[in-house]
């Protein structure tokens, strides 16, 4: 590995989030029954026409900006000709010369804490083609074309990762991105985001790039990191003895965890592109893009100083619950209910995330609204702590009562459950008196100087109490009645 | 300044390459004739090359206007079985073709 | 009296109106002759009896409650390129011969609105390709003046039902010429409209920026009374202009005092046949006695309109018949070995060989190494033809010329020859390349054929064209000539 420098660029295509298609008034909702949402014209049938949504614009827009891009005041749709099942037209309506967004950059953090500017090409709009289905139907390929006409914004990166690691950074940002400024649901099992990687590699200093392979529609990010890795070490091993590197399109297999030439799509090489004569030059205003401007969330980068700045958290802290808008957006509730915003970020990342992590959730605003384990109820739970309504181990109890839906209130399941801590010293005083007469061993032992014996009576007595009496309160109690 | 290229000779290689482009079977005996009638077009439109179109930009629509956009929404109903009356074959809502190997 | 299939559809509207006959009779006197006599022209594809006389009778009703829309009751056929819901429709061609369309073009929907009856759908070139109507997949149509000639095309079988009396009105498409080219070779009135005038969805697509539909008919007031039902913007087409439709037969009574008309020196060449230079010379003296100011004026550029054509309509349509590929719809070869075959055998049985060769060409202009010198260069020619109509129009508000070089030929006398065929546009194809409104009025004959004269507008100006081509009908009688065809078997 010593010997080879690898190039990588991704082309990163993010299903937008809309209502509608791109050029259709057919749905976009996932799961549908095939071809119940392939209207006349994402069928290319005689005669349809196509019409802008303009929806795609708004969120090629705030993408644009989210990388400090410049986007286009005029773009321009192309036709881009190829035969294939899945693609009803024969073309597909893309942006070739004229893309919405040029430029931009993203900045990603490495494993070993240090960073990378990988800079963007441009990201273009365009169209999603069918699913061809080829098992089960009598030996024949079977075509749903719901997903024809869907919008995507293709990210084209420059060719400026140079490692698995890297790429995978990138498009894990890329995501991140998308998801905040809610261009894209970014739900990667139904497809939202699909990486082409172009790979090459090449001696260090050698003024040219190698030839390079794309393997195409890579939907995971950790099948993004082997299929890269399989790639560079087969090109490595084919020059290595002496072979040469085939420009050709690849297909990652997750099952074989391998690449392989594809067979058959887009034998036609010669794309043709020229521009969609059903459609006009798209203007967009200056005004228009400072409206969106104006609607544009926090980015992460800028979440996360603020949660450092605001709430004092470490680094990691402000990072990891800056990783998706849901998840920040439920921590800033539990601080400001809690009213201690150290106490939410432990909770909400060790103890919140911990859970998810160990049940395979992710922080999505789905899960994160699906629990009566609210930011609310969360925040409630950290304000019992503080005000010493209970100890810190009830609350894990009342925490996972409240997950799992056993508790449905923070304060009527911890008064339900009588769990609020007995801070009468009169009665704590009476416990501790039986078990000091109970134990008067170890109450000789104590008063002989054996401090620390205090953890054996204050074990006793929270035993006695089911855990409810403050341990503070409690060893005070035994240093006046065995020291006083 | 004018891009000078010859008149273009259209042969039966070209032919055959833009027939698989467009995915069109040209039967053998066929190929000559085709051939000589896309030569033909290509010398009639030779006489555009004589034109000085420094500088003009291209139109690629006869309207000088800016494009409407629609707004998201849906406004299609399901039409599955209006439109896979029309189809060759179909299954269980799919449109079926011969196998593809990917 | 003049018969029934003679009528503009004007007077018919009066005689419905006065209950000289009901819809339901006109209706059935249309049907009938066209079971007796378009076997020998070959104009329609389809007919639709049953369909148009119930439409004939529910305007009849609509009439006897006063609530009658425009067009109450007017039989009149589309081209079948045009989508009619529940209806076959071909574009002309075998790929789609087993095609019900599951929709109605806008135009369609628009002019149902207006209360036509809806005889049948009329033969055509393939996909609008051809200039004879040599190429439809359902034979050749013949010109009802000579039926040993050609109609013109594309809109052959629409511009010989017209003239042999076989419709009171009928729809056309016009991407090179194949509104005007068929109306000057059959005798009729023949409106291209502007680019975005009348809405192009369910208007199966040839070239997309240069396709627009309009009215074929026997006068240019009733081809206004039509224009007013089809055009208008429409929301599913992107390219549709978004401008009022204005009162057509109130702009068709203006006076020509004053109007400037030019001639372009570069349509009178060599190539022009002399009959119609001077039929159309003849049609300026008669313009310039009713008060227009005829002028010279020049169109630098318009011999380069054929070859700019003949790359940019080819291109889009080497892309716009992409989707005929046997997989959704339309024709299927039989027993595919895989999806390639089923593509190959599907489009290569399915479309005929003039489209297929345009596919070819189009491609090619496409193609890797040759986009720049073909189809770069076609448009900005087309820039250069558009800037040049513009210069006219500083200097005149019509501009006036011959619409075909030479009356009908005959059947199979240029099927041998494309480029010879592609020349029939000459004087008609810049219009589309511009996006320009163009009329072809009735000039005059030549060996017992008829003669057309073009008049070009500006853009949106079809009231004013209108207005020109009736203020001419009005001191000329060439548009109520009618061809011998039929007569003897007429009763």
């Amino acid at each position: 590995m010593q010997d080879w420098e690898v190039v990588i660029g991704l082309e990163i295509h993010t299903q937008l989030k809309t209502q509608s298609k791109i050029f259709s008034g057919a749905s976009t909702a996932f799961g549908a029954a095939p071809n119940t949402q392939a209207c006349a014209i994402d069928l290319g049938f005689p005669g349809v026409l196509p019409m802008v949504n303009e929806a795609v614009y708004a969120k090629a827009v705030a993408f644009g900006l989210g990388i400090g891009a410049d986007i286009n005041l005029v773009s321009v749709f192309d036709r881009k000709n190829y035969f294939y099942p899945d693609l009803p037209k024969g073309y597909q309506i893309t942006q070739l010369a004229s893309p919405i967004v040029v430029g931009g950059s993203v900045d990603i953090i490495l494993r070993d804490g240090s960073s990378k500017t990988i800079r963007v090409t441009r990201a273009h709009l365009e169209e999603d083609a069918g699913k061809s289905m080829h098992e089960d139907y009598h030996g024949q390929t079977g075509v749903d074309l719901n997903r024809a006409g869907t919008p995507l914004l293709e990210i084209v990166s420059e060719p400026e990762l140079s490692s698995a690691e890297e790429a995978v950074a990138y498009a894990r940002y890329i995501h991140q991105l998308v998801t905040y400024l809610g261009v894209s649901d970014g739900d990667m099992s139904q497809g939202s985001l699909r990486c082409d990687a172009n790979v090459s590699v090449r001696r260090p200093g050698a003024a040219a790039l190698g030839t390079r392979t794309e393997t195409k529609n890579v939907n995971s990010f950790r099948f993004l990191e082997r299929a890269i890795n399989f790639e560079i070490e087969r090109q490595i091993s084919v020059l290595e003895s002496g072979g040469r590197i085939r420009q050709e399109t690849r297909l990652y297999d997750p099952d074989k965890d391998e690449t392989r030439p594809m067979r058959s799509k887009e034998t036609a090489t010669d794309y043709r592109y020229f521009p969609e004569p059903d459609l006009l030059p798209i203007h967009i205003t200056a005004a228009y893009i400072d409206t969106i401007r104006q609607q544009m969330p926090e980015l992460p980068g800028a979440k996360a100083q603020r949660f450092i700045d605001q709430y004092d958290l470490s680094a990691a802290d402000a990072l990891a619950l800056a990783s998706s808008v849901a998840l920040a957006d439920y921590f800033e509730t539990v601080a400001r209910v809690g009213n201690d915003a150290k106490l939410a970020a432990n909770w909400v990342r060790v103890e919140l995330l911990g859970l998810m992590n160990r049940e395979s959730l992710s922080p999505s605003t789905a899960t994160l609204t699906a629990t009566p384990l609210t930011a609310e109820a969360l925040g409630t739970l950290i304000a019992r702590i503080k005000d010493g309504t209970i100890s810190g181990k009830i609350a894990k109890g009342v925490f996972v009562a409240l997950w799992t839906g056993a508790a449905t209130d923070t304060d009527s399941y911890i008064a339900d459950q009588g769990l609020t801590q007995v801070s009468d010293s009169s009665a704590l005083g009476a416990i501790l008196d039986t078990i000091i007469a109970n134990n008067p061993q170890q109450a000789e032992q104590f008063r002989a100087g054996k401090t620390k014996l205090m953890g054996f009576f204050v074990g006793q007595v929270m035993q006695q109490t089911g855990g409810k009496a403050n341990p503070q309160q409690v060893s005070e109690l035994v240093n006046a009645k065995l020291m006083g | 300044m004018p891009i000078d290229i010859p008149v273009m000779q259209v042969n039966q290689a070209v032919v055959l390459t833009v027939a698989e482009l467009t995915q069109l079977n040209i039967d053998a005996q066929d190929i000559d004739s085709y051939a000589a009638d896309m030569t033909k077009v290509l010398a009639m439109v030779a006489q555009m090359q004589s034109v000085d179109t420094t500088g003009i930009e291209p139109m690629s629509n006869p309207q000088d206007a800016v494009q409407r956009l629609r707004a998201d929404a849906v406004t299609e109903t399901n039409q599955r079985d209006v439109f896979q009356q029309l189809a060759p074959e179909t299954d269980a809502g799919f449109y079926l073709v011969p196998r593809v190997v990917e | 009296m003049t018969e029934l299939h003679r009528k503009t559809v004007r007077q018919l509207l009066t005689d419905l109106d006065n209950k000289v006959f009901s819809s339901v009779e006109l209706t059935r006197h249309y049907l009938d002759r066209i079971e007796r006599l378009d076997p020998s022209l070959n104009s329609y594809i389809t007919v639709l009896g049953a369909s148009a006389l119930a439409q004939a009778a529910a305007m009849d009703e609509a009439r006897r409650k006063g609530n009658q829309p425009l067009l109450a009751g007017i039989p009149i056929a589309h081209k079948d390129i045009i989508c009619t819901q529940g209806t076959k429709t071909t574009a002309g061609s075998r790929m789609l011969d087993n095609f019900i369309a599951p929709y109605s073009a806008t135009l369609a929907e628009r002019l149902d609105a207006a209360g036509v009856v809806t005889l049948g759908k009329t033969n055509m070139d393939e996909f609008a390709m051809g200039s004879s109507n040599e190429n439809s997949y359902y034979g050749a149509v013949h010109n009802p003046w000579h039926t040993d000639h050609v109609p013109g095309g594309s809109s052959g079988g629409a511009a010989a039902s017209m003239a042999a009396g076989l419709c009171a009105a009928a729809t056309g498409t016009d991407t090179g010429g194949s509104i005007r080219q068929p109306a000057a070779f059959c005798g009729i009135t023949g409106l291209k409209p502007t680019y975005g005038r009348v809405s192009r969805w369910g208007v199966i697509a040839y070239a997309s920026s240069l396709d627009q539909a309009g009215p074929m008919a026997r006068t240019a007031e009733d081809a206004a009374l039509l224009l007013q039902a089809m055009a208008g913007f429409d929301a599913r087409d992107a390219t549709s202009i978004d401008q009022p439709v204005p009162d057509y037969m109130a702009q068709i009574n203006r006076p020509v005092k004053g109007l400037k008309i030019g001639l372009c020196q570069e349509y009178f060449d060599p190539g022009l046949d002399p009959d119609i230079k001077a039929a159309v010379l003849d049609a300026a003296k008669t313009l310039e006695s009713r008060g227009a100011i005829i002028k010279d004026i020049s169109l630098p550029n318009s011999q380069h309109g054929i070859p700019a054509y003949y790359i940019i309509a080819p291109a889009e349509c080497s892309a716009n018949l992409s989707r005929y590929d046997g997989v959704r719809f339309g024709y299927r070869c039989a027993d595919p070995q895989s999806i390639e075959d089923l593509y190959k055998r599907s489009r290569s049985e399915g479309l005929g060989r003039e489209v297929k060769s345009r596919i070819m060409v189009g491609a090619f202009a496409l193609s890797s190494g040759y986009y720049e010198a073909y189809y770069r260069k076609a448009q900005q020619i087309r820039r250069l033809i558009s800037q040049d109509f513009a210069n006219a129009f500083t200097q005149v508000d019509y501009i006036l010329g011959p619409t075909t070089p030479s009356p009908a030929f005959k059947l199979g006398e240029k099927a041998g020859d494309q480029v010879a065929m592609y020349l029939q546009d000459i004087y008609t194809i810049a219009v589309n390349l511009a996006g320009l409104p163009a009329i072809s009025v009735p000039a005059g004959f030549t060996k017992g054929l008829p003669i057309g004269m073009q008049l070009i507008g500006r853009h949106l100006d079809e009231g004013g064209l209108l207005n020109v081509a009736h203020q001419y009908q009005l001191v000329t009688d060439w548009h109520n000539r009618s061809p011998n065809f039929g007569n003897q078997q007429d009763s």
